[in-house]
């Protein structure tokens, strides 16, 4: 026995660990950026509602969106919902068709790689929309 | 195999209208945070204006019930995940339940009762549609 037998079953397992790899990471952060967006969906729904009760009431709970604070929050909004997008996707196509489910993980760097293309495209102007005068 | 048991339709729902709000929210994303002034152009004029026209009506009413429902079958997903007591599991999928129909009826209702001029109101605040005093 050497050293090469010990060190063959390292060899079977690999690409069959779940654990730590793509499909893992891309399952946490669809879970997480989805109860993230659904708790401000709820205040979101409220917040509108007030568009019903009072013109000023409503620019009044408007204006706590404008500040530097929420400006950051809307910005990781956004963040989440665009992950969330692009992953949902990932996950009908890999559902859907066998090529794409032999290559989720090349799936899940296209995803975070549109992910970052849409955020440079966001944040830029969001940033100056919240920071600048 | 049941062909429309409830968790294969909701199984199916996730990724029909999934797919349908990756349209919706970019567009709403697109008008409400980069067009113009971005989140600090948002006021009782600017959602009083669209709200005004039948087309964003139907837009925002059909983004409530698609993210609302999307949204708390997705929370009922974790909810049965991870909640192992069956109290605590029941009252929090009533919850979701009580929730989300509150939600969509008060939004529903909103969007289809505003009154963009509300007499009364200072017509600085009002769309430039709105009669003067």
């Amino acid at each position: 026995m050497s050293a090469k037998t010990a060190s063959k079953p390292k060899t079977v397992f690999r690409g069959t660990l779940y654990r730590g790899h793509e499909g893992m990471w891309s399952w946490v952060l669809h879970r997480i950026t989805g109860i993230a967006i659904y708790f401000f969906l709820l205040v979101h729904v409220l917040d509108t509602a007030t568009v019903r009760l009072d013109p000023e009431l409503y620019n009044a709970v408007m204006a706590s969106y404008k500040t530097p604070i929420m400006g950051l929050g809307e910005a990781a909004l956004v963040a989440a919902i665009v992950f969330h997008a692009f992953n949902g996707l990932r996950i009908i196509l890999v559902d859907m068709t066998a090529w794409a489910s032999r290559h989720h993980r090349a799936l899940f760097y296209g995803v975070l790689a549109l992910w970052a293309l849409v955020m440079i495209a966001f944040l830029p102007r969001h940033l100056m929309h919240v920071f600048g005068g | 195999m049941k062909l429309f048991r409830f968790d294969r339709l909701a199984w199916i729902f996730m990724r029909v209208s999934g797919f349908i709000l990756i349209a919706l929210i970019f567009t709403h994303l697109t008008v409400n945070l980069m067009q113009d002034g971005g989140v600090k152009a948002i006021d009782f004029a600017f959602v009083a204006g669209k709200l005004a026209n039948p087309f964003w009506q139907w837009f925002d009413v059909t983004l409530l019930w698609l993210a609302l429902i999307h949204g708390s079958n997705g929370m009922r997903v974790v909810v049965n995940d991870y909640v192992e007591r069956t109290g605590v599991r029941r009252f929090l999928l009533a919850s979701l339940v009580i929730s989300t129909t509150t939600l969509i009826v008060l939004g529903t209702l909103v969007i289809f009762t505003l009154d963009p001029c509300p007499v009364g109101s200072p017509s600085d605040l009002l769309p430039s549609f709105c009669p003067a005093g």
